[in-house]
């Protein structure tokens, strides 16, 4: 099963870097971005019997390791959803 | 008092703790390997900076959940003593040791500078040997050290007393300006509700003689050893 994790900063936190590229896209001729915010993604493969097995599975590894919840949210995207929006490959 | 240094793949202070608790303060200390489980014959653990884990994912998420910080909790239950600096603190927020989380400096820079930070909390095992509003000079040497806690948590913190150093001016005034990295309200250092584990950003270690800049650093150490007496002035070995 492979799932994929973006993982960004919660709404309401400055995120500085996301300023800076914005800035930076502006300074390329990039003016009508009005907002920019820089995320993570994992890509998980795992073995599980079922898709919705996975997705607990890496709901687990969200609230323990892949994100910190005090910073960050995240969403789970299972590879047939990617795979039909042909996000994978 | 018998300290433990604990070393992680990346740790960098490690060594200048261990020197600093052997040899200028004369205590018992050994390193502590990461994944060690056993603390029964320590009283206080030491998290030292540097990059643990390479800092993947995020700084101290990796070492956050190690064998040996498992360990901390039943180590602090039964009163043990923690200090975190710089990766040491990042990794006691990961671990939920502490409240709240360090993210990139506002100012996307990594930043190595020396600081002043003001004491507001008197009555915690590292500072009570200090008075309230006393500026201590202290290194900094960090990319991800602004302090974020939501709303909730601040309002804990405060009424906790948990802000034990707020980043200052040299005069003690806590301004933007002296602000290095964008920290919530200057936030330096914090401790549990009990007093008994201190992260902060700054480096005590690299503060500990007088060749090195500044000394103020070991009056942490000195404080948790009950070696100051009231006058500030330091019990002669």
């Amino acid at each position: 099963m492979r799932v994929r994790v973006l993982v960004r900063l919660k709404p309401g936190i400055l995120d500085v870097q996301g300023a800076a590229v914005q800035k930076a896209l502006a300074g390329l001729g990039f003016t009508e971005v009005t907002d920019l915010r820089v995320g993570k993604v994992i890509e998980v493969e795992l073995q599980t019997a079922t898709a919705d097995a996975a997705r607990a599975r890496v709901g687990e590894m969200c609230r323990q390791l892949l994100a910190n919840p005090v910073l960050e949210d995240y969403t789970i995207e299972m590879a047939d959803d990617l795979a039909r929006r042909g996000a994978v490959r | 008092m018998r300290f433990g240094v604990v070393v992680f793949p990346g740790t960098w202070s490690d060594c200048d703790f261990h020197y600093v608790i052997s040899e200028v303060l004369h205590q018992p200390v050994k390193y502590v390997w990461h994944r060690e489980r056993d603390l029964a014959d320590l009283d206080c653990v030491v998290l030292p900076g540097g990059f643990s884990y390479g800092d993947y994912l995020r700084a101290g998420a990796v070492a956050g959940r190690s064998p040996v910080v498992e360990a901390l909790r039943d180590f602090i239950a039964r009163g043990g003593y923690v200090l975190g600096s710089c990766n040491g603190f990042q990794i006691l927020c990961e671990a939920g040791l502490l409240p709240g989380a360090l993210m990139r400096n506002e100012c996307l820079q990594y930043r190595c500078q020396s600081t002043h930070l003001v004491v507001d909390n008197v009555e915690t095992v590292f500072s009570r040997g200090l008075r309230p509003g006393r500026v201590l000079t202290m290194p900094i040497s960090h990319g991800e050290g602004k302090y974020h806690a939501d709303a909730e948590a601040l309002r804990t913190l405060k009424a906790g007393n948990q802000i034990v150093f707020r980043y200052a001016e040299a005069d003690g005034r806590v301004t933007r300006a002296a602000n290095p990295n964008g920290s919530l309200e200057n936030i330096a250092g914090i401790v549990n509700p009990e007093g008994t584990v201190l992260g902060l950003m700054p480096h005590p270690e690299r503060a500990a003689e007088t060749a090195m800049g500044s000394a103020d650093g070991l009056l942490l150490f000195q404080s948790l050893l009950g070696s100051l007496v009231e006058d500030g002035s330091f019990l002669k070995r």
